[in-house]
């Protein structure tokens, strides 16, 4: 594994292959459905839609996937009532009344005409680039990579908010209308995630590939542990994943996910619990299960139940 | 731009051929997907064991809920064309079938039928997948009510939206358009501008019974609720039967004609079994507690008739009423005589039900719909 910088970029990339091994230079370890999607959003130039429970690493793909192009990352988190000021682009306007009152004491306004007057006030200096501006006006020189855009949990901005997404990434381009238009020289690499508290709009999905992000096999979960917490010892680390996969099947309301696993296994680790007994899970148990509810349905089965069933055989 | 050209000319009347039978199969495949997955797939290359699978995933599937279907005419479609080792492991996490087909792991045994309650409501033990005809029951009464319906306004309660909007009085400084008044003024900022945060209506979550007990009943009020989807934004709705049915696609259709039928055409336990605890939890695991009830307003349309365990009811209410900012229930049988609230169902969720209603006329859902608005 190189340590810096893979020798493929992302969008000379040329198998399914090379995204999983790139990836995995940047202790990001995703599987062949997940690893597909990429490849396919950046060969065919397409913005990713992410979906999937909380926790199961879809902010973590756009940040491995900057670190492993270069480029840099622009990230917009959603919101309710996001609106182009925040996400796009907005006016300086203390700079521009002071520059007003600079010039008005400077005597040169007068006899000014109000267009001229205009002209001067939207100008590119008085502009504030927010994250969708900064990343499409990257030009090729000052980035030989395309930076990657992660716009992060998007079903929380309102349905005006997502129409408006979609015209900038149908043509990665943005119209100011006092400036002109901005186009990227670099289409960025776009990644949108989305926890699905609301459906995104169908034409906003037709404009995007889609990957569903599903929670990791026992195996993966065990690379995972291997690859973030090195601390934690092998056999530790199976165990913890076995669990984490039994609680999974339990249904409960938050089902834990890689973030909480990781969590736990370190927990373990500084408490000094070499091996899981139904101690240690009590001990520990607030960093993995965050429902009270959920607690209790795993004490009502028995940690100790848990474990032998899953460590049984 | 060559968009097949790399494929083998084969594999594109392969390709075309599967997205038709994607599309027979009732999962809604636009054109550019079709040739996006063409694109996919001479990307990947067709000779990759689960290449095409993966490629179709991603351009031809946008949700999880097509995912089954999806992997069920792939491999009718590709199955011998291509070798694709292992079936794909695929969430499935809005339709939580909560009976397996045919097995009846339930409390088989259960002897508590109503037995001596005056109300002629029977469980249908079985449940009945048969896809109901709405076409059938319309008669001329239903469709008139249906357009009485309509014209309820259920504008609901609002709240403040971060979202600003302009204001006559003073608020937050509008540095944007006090700067533009102050070009008109050679740049002396005289007048100021404000704002002020906007105000847009809670959401309205409508959980519509549609088990055997409530037939009657659910005729009538899935016109109601498909008269609130068109007539507002921001509604959405569910059929709780044996198992979760999103509706709020199916009942968009302004033409309610045809809003119906493809809700008829969604709900496969239309007057099956009663579980309303558990469709409750489903609702809340995969909707509800993640966001859509958090703020609104949830009507649960029902007679409280549960086959389920009451602490399951108790509990998954609770937790709704915890989003929520209200629930309201509303129940068909409230208005008859003598009727009190003893369906085990019923008396568990009560607790955490702010309102309680009738619902078995037009003039009941006209209460329903100021009480919607009534903070």
């Amino acid at each position: 594994m190189a340590g810096t910088g893979s020798p493929v970029s992302p969008h000379e990339v040329a198998s399914v292959d090379d995204v999983i091994a790139a990836l995995a230079d940047q202790s990001y370890l995703a599987d062949e459905g997940l690893a597909t999607a990429l490849f396919l959003a950046l060969r065919l130039r397409r913005p990713i839609l992410l979906e999937g429970e909380a926790g199961v690493g879809k902010t973590e793909v756009a940040k491995a996937l900057a670190t492993w192009s270069g480029g840099a990352f622009v990230r917009l988190q959603c919101y309710e009532g996001i609106d182009a000021a925040q996400a796009v682009y907005e006016w300086d306007y203390s700079k521009q009344l002071l520059h007003l009152r600079a010039a008005e004491a400077a005597g040169t306004t007068e006899g000014v005409a109000v267009s001229d007057l205009e002209d001067e006030l939207y100008n590119e200096r008085f502009l504030v680039r927010r994250p969708l501006l900064q990343a499409l006006s990257a030009t090729s020189e000052q980035a030989a990579t395309p930076p990657v855009l992660l716009i992060d949990e998007v079903d929380r901005a309102d349905d005006e908010f997502e129409a408006f997404l979609l015209e900038i990434l149908s043509e990665y381009a943005i119209t100011i209308p006092e400036v002109g238009e901005f186009r990227a020289e670099v289409p960025p690499v776009v990644v949108i995630t989305s926890n699905r508290t609301r459906d995104v709009h169908d034409a906003l999905k037709r404009r995007c590939l889609y990957h569903w992000v599903d929670h990791p096999s026992v195996e993966r979960e065990v690379e995972i542990l291997r690859l973030r917490a090195p601390l934690v010892p092998l056999a530790l680390a199976r165990d913890v994943a076995l669990v984490a996969a039994e609680l999974r099947d339990m249904g409960l309301y938050k089902p834990p996910g890689v973030a909480e696993t990781l969590d736990w296994a370190e927990a373990l680790v500084l408490i000094g619990a070499d091996d899981l007994d139904p101690e240690a899970i009590e001990f520990t148990v607030g960093t993995l299960l965050k429902y009270r509810e959920d607690q209790e349905r795993a004490r009502a089965r028995g940690f100790g139940d848990i474990l032998s069933t899953v460590l049984g055989a | 731009m060559p968009v097949l050209a790399t494929a083998e000319r084969t594999l594109d009347r392969h390709l075309v051929r599967f997205a038709d039978a994607l599309r027979t199969a009732g999962l809604p495949v636009p054109l550019v997907s079709t040739l996006d997955f063409g694109r996919a797939v001479a990307e990947v290359g067709a000779d990759r064991r689960d290449g095409v699978y993966w490629a179709g995933r991603a351009t031809l599937v946008h949700r999880p809920e097509d995912i089954p279907l999806y992997d069920e005419v792939f491999e009718q479609q590709w199955l011998g064309a291509i070798d694709r080792g292992r079936p794909a492991a695929v969430p499935s996490p809005v339709t939580l079938l909560l009976d397996e087909p045919g097995g009846g792991h339930d409390d088989e045994g259960d002897p508590e039928a109503p037995d001596g309650d005056a109300l002629s409501v029977r469980f249908s033990r079985a449940e009945v997948l048969s896809a109901r005809d709405f076409a059938e029951c319309s008669d001329d009464e239903l469709a008139e009510l249906h357009e009485l319906m309509a014209r309820l306004r259920l504008a609901g309660e609002s709240r403040r939206c971060r979202r600003m909007r302009p204001s006559p009085r003073s608020g937050r400084l509008d540095l944007r358009r006090t700067v533009r008044a102050a070009l008109r003024t050679e740049g002396e900022a005289l007048t100021r501008r404000y704002l002020e945060p906007g105000e847009r209506p809670r959401r309205l979550v409508l959980l519509l019974d549609v088990s055997g007990s409530m037939e009657a009943y659910a005729r009538a009020l899935i016109r109601f609720v498909h008269a609130a989807i068109v007539g507002r934004r921001d509604v959405e709705a569910f059929a709780l039967g044996t198992r979760l049915t999103r509706l709020t696609r199916e009942l968009s259709t302004r033409d309610p004609d045809a809003a119906l039928a493809r809700a008829a055409d969604a709900v496969t336990d239309w007057s099956g079994g009663t579980r309303l605890g558990d469709g409750l939890r489903c609702f809340n695991d995969a909707w509800g507690v993640r966001g859509m009830a958090r703020g609104a307003v949830v009507v649960v349309l029902s007679d409280g008739w549960d086959r389920g365990d009451p602490a399951v009811m108790s509990e998954q209410m609770q937790r709704l009423s915890r989003v929520a900012h209200k629930v309201v229930w509303v129940n068909p049988l409230k208005a008859t005589p003598g009727y009190a609230p003893l369906a085990q169902g019923m008396a568990a969720a009560l607790p955490h039900v702010d309102e309680f209603l009738e619902g078995h006329n037009l003039e009941s859902l006209e209460h329903l719909a100021r009480a919607i608005i009534r903070e």
